[in-house]
């Protein structure tokens, strides 16, 4: 057992710390969620890759520097601490880069992940749709084969879809077998935004930003060769990406440890000093070491071949569940404040999407008892 | 960086878990239970002695396993399943250490498990074991003295976990034999105390859910295992939530023991929190999901819920942890800010009264 970095993995540290030091914008970007804020935020995107720290856990023929899942959690610490940009690239490099790394083909793979790593292409998930969201099994957009055109005709409505109306392309599961049930016969695709027959609109989030969307699918031609893991075999390839979305490489501890930081300086700081609020705010602090604790002992596990599996739901609870409470903790020590646009009030209603997206805390939890547990599905 | 248990400190603790699966009942429990048979108890100390349990931290030189914090995690929580009665983390990973430091005489007999050590004050606060011990490890100001039983006069107190033979403890200060002395030598062994506390409650937490799991399988109401209800689920989720999320932090402060890393106490602080939560809130979920059964003293599940409260308030409760750790973070205790930080204090408004927007990204 040995809880400290070599010192590759320090010097690492070091250089990650130094660039960001020196290139993160100041003062902070617009919220990516905007129209503005994402093309600042994209300009952000492609100075990172050019310095190679766009996708560091990559390998280096898409661009990456082929860091270790420990280097990866060490960058991600540097770029929270550094106060980096929120990562509008997020739902292609953590969720759809995972699933072509497995399953895409030599051609897919060469084709689309440099240019996700360089932001050119951005990505966005089509999954939800109005009648599917926790019960994502219920999926009814459709593609059909069209034997003249040698591509799929895709049809529905996708919605939620974080960065909809700003992304440039969407992967997403449509189902292939109108007979098959539920989790079968669902067929997992990559199309371009811009394609004919795709309508995009752009609604707000909680947070008033235009952060979410509907994808209106009408006739929409995708060549059988944008079919990512096989016909009929969406569902398997999906739930390989839910295990990145609910775990560790989308939510990485240095987030909630540099949140923990900050709260922790709003109580230094703030007039009263923490009052009656001081004990939230040490649990808050200690939740996020223990996240962070949680974490390395996963990724030993991965790194000793270990697998995780239904963990990630844990990992999901978790954190999502800590942000909540960090943020009802700083707005207490905001008082009237509170009620005024702010980081804290504007990061308070993103977190409380936290127990929603990545599949409901109530599916976690229902996950967590049925898989861990093995308690008997009701 | 690797953290997770080493092999040999999984397969000692493992070996003495199939141990203890095999001797420590609940029945053994009861044993230690106003109007039982103690010495039963004893007998099975004795035997875990004789593998080497009280020896764990003792050097090798001195009749030891000479290992460290990180092989104390595994074993206790090992023992926190067994809900044995016995001063455990008292003798394991307070008392054998300090008395084969001080050279003391009694080290062989503790070592043997045929002197029963505990740790406290002297004073109105109950002692646990204390009416069964042989040694009583005494603080006294920044001194740990130990007393042989007949030094001490012992008033025994009734207790909800009739296991814990509680007693008021009175000894004449500078009396017994001075063991250890100063912050350094006293905050040591503290944390190692905790640390033991830590893992005996991560065991119990185990167990609780354990027979939960097992009973809401079986249990069945409205013709289905009540188990298969999401409102039992998502409460024994949240069980195994909080026990999955202390245990890194116990093991991480016991290897900060080990390593001897400044951070010690802090991490030692923030793992008696989150074990003492978790276990709390195991026994509290554990006896609502067993319903009526999970009401009596009759079924098992009372010792190891009764034992958690016990141990999740000894060595300091959640609330004095989180005190201490305010403090080691700069929070001061009654609204009072801490001065160190206030250099450069954040714009709240600007001119115009609208809020300053601060440098954050979500």
């Amino acid at each position: 057992m040995d809880l400290t970095w070599s010192p590759a993995e320090q010097e690492f540290r070091r250089e990650a710390r130094s660039w960001l030091e020196a290139n993160v914008p100041s003062p902070a970007l617009p919220s990516g969620d905007t129209r503005e804020g994402f093309a600042a935020h994209l300009e952000w995107e492609r100075t990172l890759h050019r310095a190679g720290w766009s996708v560091v856990s990559w390998p280096r023929e898409f661009g990456g520097r082929d860091a270790t899942l420990w280097q990866w959690l060490i960058f991600e610490e540097e770029y929270y601490r550094a106060g980096g940009p929120q990562r509008v690239s997020q739902n292609g490099i953590f969720l759809l880069a995972p699933a072509l790394f497995r399953f895409g083909t030599p051609e897919q793979q060469a084709r689309i992940l440099p240019r996700m790593a360089a932001a050119e292409d951005t990505w966005a998930q089509g999954w939800s749709e109005p009648g599917a969201g926790s019960d994502l099994a219920s999926i009814r957009s459709s593609a059909i084969y069209d034997e003249q055109s040698h591509g799929w005709r895709l049809n529905g409505q996708k919605t939620w879809t974080t960065r909809g109306a700003f992304c440039t392309h969407l992967f997403g599961l449509f189902r292939t077998d109108p007979l098959a049930k539920r989790h079968h016969g669902l067929t997992y695709f990559l199309l371009p935004l811009d394609a004919p027959g795709v309508t995009v609109r752009g609604f707000p989030r909680l947070d008033g930003d235009e952060g979410f969307a509907d994808v209106f699918l009408d006739d929409v031609l995708v060549p059988a060769s944008d079919v990512l893991g096989g016909v009929g075999q969406g569902w398997p390839v999906a739930m390989a990406t839910t295990g990145s979305e609910r775990g560790l490489t989308l939510r990485s501890p240095g987030r909630y440890l540099h949140a923990a930081t900050r709260l922790l300086e709003l109580a230094r700081t703030a007039p009263d000093g923490p009052g009656p609020y001081r004990d939230r705010v040490v649990q808050s602090w200690i939740e996020a070491q223990a996240y962070q604790l949680f974490t390395l002992g996963q990724v030993t596990d991965i790194a000793e071949g270990r697998p995780t599996g239904a963990e990630s739901s844990l990992n999901k609870l978790f954190w999502s569940e800590l942000d909540i409470r960090l943020h009802e903790t700083a707005l207490e020590l905001l008082g009237p404040e509170a009620e005024a646009e702010g980081p804290w009030s504007k990061g308070y209603q993103f977190a409380l999407s936290g127990p929603v997206y990545a599949g409901t805390n109530e599916i976690q939890r229902n996950i967590v008892a049925e898989r861990l547990l093995g308690l008997p599905k009701g | 960086m690797r953290f997770a248990v080493t092999g040999d400190n999984a397969a000692l603790a493992a070996a003495v878990a199939g141990l203890l699966a095999k001797e420590a009942g609940p029945e053994l429990i009861r044993a230690a239970w106003p109007g039982g048979a103690p010495e039963r108890v004893d007998a099975v100390w004795r035997l875990l002695a004789g593998v080497g349990v009280p020896a764990l931290l003792v050097p090798e030189p001195a009749g030891g396993l000479g290992l460290d914090e990180n092989a104390l995690t595994p074993l206790l929580t090992a023992f926190g399943r067994s809900g044995l009665p016995a001063p455990v983390a008292e003798t394991v990973a307070v008392g054998a250490p300090l008395l084969a430091a001080a050279g003391s005489p009694w080290l062989g007999r503790l070592l043997t498990g045929e002197a029963l050590l505990t740790v406290g004050r002297s004073g109105p606060a109950p002692v646990p074991f204390a009416a069964r011990a042989d040694l009583l490890l005494l603080r006294q100001g920044g001194q740990l003295r130990l007393y042989e039983r007949g030094e001490a006069a012992l008033e025994p107190v009734p207790s909800v976990d009739g296991s814990r033979a509680l007693a008021r403890v009175t000894a004449r200060p500078g009396g017994g034999v001075l063991l250890a002395e100063g912050p350094a030598a006293l905050g040591a062994a503290r944390q190692r105390g905790v640390l033991g506390t830590c893992a005996l409650l991560l065991g119990l937490g185990e167990r609780m859910l354990e027979l939960t799991v097992h009973h809401v399988k079986e249990r069945q109401q409205f013709g289905v295992p009540v188990g298969s209800f999401q409102a039992v689920k998502h409460a024994l989720a949240d069980v195994l939530l909080a026990l999955r999320f202390a245990a890194p932090a116990v093991l991480a402060a016991g290897w900060a023991q080990a390593a001897g890393e400044p951070d010690a106490a802090l991490r030692t602080s923030m793992a008696k929190v989150l074990a003492s939560d978790a276990a709390r809130l195991a026994a509290r979920s554990a006896i609502q999901c067993h319903g009526a059964t999970g009401c009596t003293t009759e079924y098992e599940l009372h010792l190891y819920a009764k034992r958690a409260w016990a141990l999740a308030a000894d060595w300091g409760g959640p609330a004095h942890h989180r005190q201490l750790i305010a403090r080691e973070l700069g929070l001061t205790e009654a609204g009072k800010v801490c001065l160190t930080r206030r250099q450069q204090p954040t714009p709240r408004w600007s001119a115009t009264g609208r809020a300053v927007r601060w440098r954050w990204s979500p």
